[in-house]
């Protein structure tokens, strides 16, 4: 009774051992259903809401940790540099050893500062990071929540950040963090109606909001090939702006160095200062999953019409490893933009925004409506 | 006990505990950031009730919309040692009786109220269906009041601008007063 669960794994994988690895319900369901067998419902929700959440916790660290390794190794590149190289293999341990490091340092209390707000701002930022990781579809079958309204949640949940940022620079009471704080608001408000209007001109296309129909929509085709024209262009605008809401270069206004110091998070330190840089590229992971997830077909895995062995070769790479990929292209394009362009002013930024990407996003949507009207998608 | 019941006791203490918190808090970004935390509450009832769209459109207009514009005006106008003087004891008392009394009507009529539990399957409330009846004409759609709130959303929108835009006589008196 107690260890029925293996015989079920034995009687799942009735072919090779990694199976799971193609639809992870293979590996979820016999669990759950041991977990239901043998504790009350109430215990199976509880113990698997853990289980989740330290799954999460692990993957938000070890996705963190990489991408600052990955952004110092992608700026080596432009730079002409080598970046990190004496910790580990290529140094991939540098960025650890910067954690254990900060983990170490002496948090310093502000004198002036409304240390309630203060010490809350860090917090907001990462729990709508999870709120917004928990609704990513990253495998067939690796799904945390699947809501019918998918994207929207997504959308919703990440307009709160926002919040956190700007308490942030409001309780630090200095005047660096302040107009950091103040830009980096202008900012995300202004983009996110973007960000909003590009992904809707692919809702159109899809006909649903719930990440799992979109994912499998795209099975005949991802999206940019199926709506092609409208749907580069929302790419295109979809890209820029997300780039611009999770304020990085060269949209980095909020945190412009030579003006600022460090904008908003100027008066942190210690682990504090760790989780808004943490929760920076984490943003920058969950805008790149969602272009791949609506744009790039998710975790689908690139197919030609009819060339059949062609196709049988992409099935065989595992769609995790396909969604890391897509998920990693995007996230190398908006580094290579940190690193090439020049930094924006304010009002050259919101010009971009309201005079240029909102009215082209307007007509964008009306052609992708009349496309799926008419019926001239793939 | 549920865990639903678990979940909803957890969500209406901290609906309580920060709405409190809101008014009689005396620092100004505090009571907004207490109200964030009360509204991302109520969004976590409508997700226990399944209607995610709604739970959603709580999250992006109020939590991320209308507590931003709140503290972004908090940010633009005070000064981090703002305090509210407490207000006097007159005051105190009269308010806290009023806002018991109404609590008390509340929950008499609550609980006089006997609410039948339905037999009928929790209904799953997509997006088409929310969609095609608020563009509907048919009986049971909501166009007219659609319209009737757009129309009234692009005339505040107007208002606004004209009022920010400030027109050119502004301009002369702050030419003159320059001069002075």
């Amino acid at each position: 009774m107690r260890f029925d669960f293996i015989a079920s794994y034995v009687s799942a994988f009735t072919g090779p051992w990694w199976k799971f690895l193609y639809d992870f319900s293979l590996l979820t369901t016999p669990v759950h259903e041991w977990l239901n067998g043998s504790v009350s419902p109430f215990w199976t929700t509880v113990i698997e809401m853990v289980v989740v959440g330290v799954v999460f916790l692990l993957f938000y660290a070890v996705v963190g940790l990489f991408l600052v390794y990955a952004e110092r190794k992608v700026c080596a590149f432009i730079q002409n540099r080598l970046g990190p190289n004496r910790i580990g293999p290529y140094g991939i341990f540098q960025t650890i050893a910067d954690l254990v490091k900060l983990l170490f340092k002496e948090i310093i209390p502000i004198k002036n500062a409304d240390s309630l707000l203060f010490n809350i701002a860090p917090y907001i930022v990462i729990i709508v990071n999870f709120m917004a990781l928990a609704a990513i579809p990253y495998a067939n079958g690796l799904h945390a929540i699947d809501f019918n309204i998918g994207i929207f949640y997504i959308l919703a949940v990440s307009s709160m950040s926002v919040v956190g940022v700007l308490l942030a620079g409001w309780s630090s009471n200095s005047k660096y963090s302040l107009i950091g704080a103040m830009r980096s608001g202008a900012q995300i408000v202004s983009y996110e109606l973007s960000i909003g209007l590009a992904l809707i001109t692919i809702v159109i296309l899809s006909g649903t909001m719930q990440l799992s129909e979109i994912v499998e929509a795209q099975r005949t085709g991802w999206f940019i090939f199926k709506g092609h024209i409208p749907a580069i262009i929302a790419f295109i605008i979809y890209v820029i702006s997300s780039t611009a809401e999770i304020n990085r270069g060269p949209f980095d206004m909020a945190e412009a160095e030579s003006e600022l110091t460090a904008g908003y998070h100027t008066e942190y330190s210690g682990i504090k200062f760790a989780f808004f840089y943490l929760a920076e590229y984490i943003n920058m992971f969950i805008v790149a999953s969602i272009a791949a997830t609506m744009f790039l077909g998710g975790w689908m895995p690139f197919h030609i019409g009819n060339l059949e062995g062609f196709n049988m070769v992409m099935d065989f790479i595992p769609p995790f490893i396909w969604y890391i990929g897509k998920t990693f292209f995007i996230i190398w394009i908006i580094m290579l933009f940190k690193w090439t362009f020049p930094r924006l002013r304010i009002d050259q930024l919101l010009t971009l925004e309201w005079k240029y990407l909102l009215p082209i996003n307007l007509v964008n949507i009306l052609v992708m409506s009349f496309l799926v009207l008419k019926g001239w998608h793939f | 006990m549920t865990a639903n019941q678990i979940m909803f006791i957890l969500f209406a203490l901290m609906i309580i505990v920060f709405s409190i918190l809101t008014v009689t808090s005396r620092k100004i970004l505090r009571a907004a950031t207490f109200l964030l935390f009360v509204l991302v509450s109520t969004s976590g009832l409508y997700f226990m009730l399944n209607y995610q769209f709604l739970a959603a459109i709580q999250l992006t207009l109020y939590a991320g919309g209308i507590v931003v514009l709140i503290i972004f005006s908090i940010l633009l106008t005070s000064h981090i040692n703002q305090k509210f003087e407490s207000p006097g004891l007159k005051k105190v008392i009269f308010s806290a009786l009023a806002s018991a009394a109404g609590a008390i009507l509340a929950i008499v009529t609550l609980l006089d109220y006997n609410f039948s539990a339905t037999t009928e399957a929790a209904k799953e409330v997509d997006m088409n269906l929310i969609g095609k009846s608020l563009l509907s004409v048919e009986y049971d759609g909501y166009i007219l009041p659609f319209e009737v709130i757009s129309i009234l959303l692009l005339a505040a929108m107007i208002g606004a601008i004209v009022i920010a835009k400030k027109g050119g006589p502004a301009k002369i008196q702050s030419t003159i007063l320059n001069k002075e």
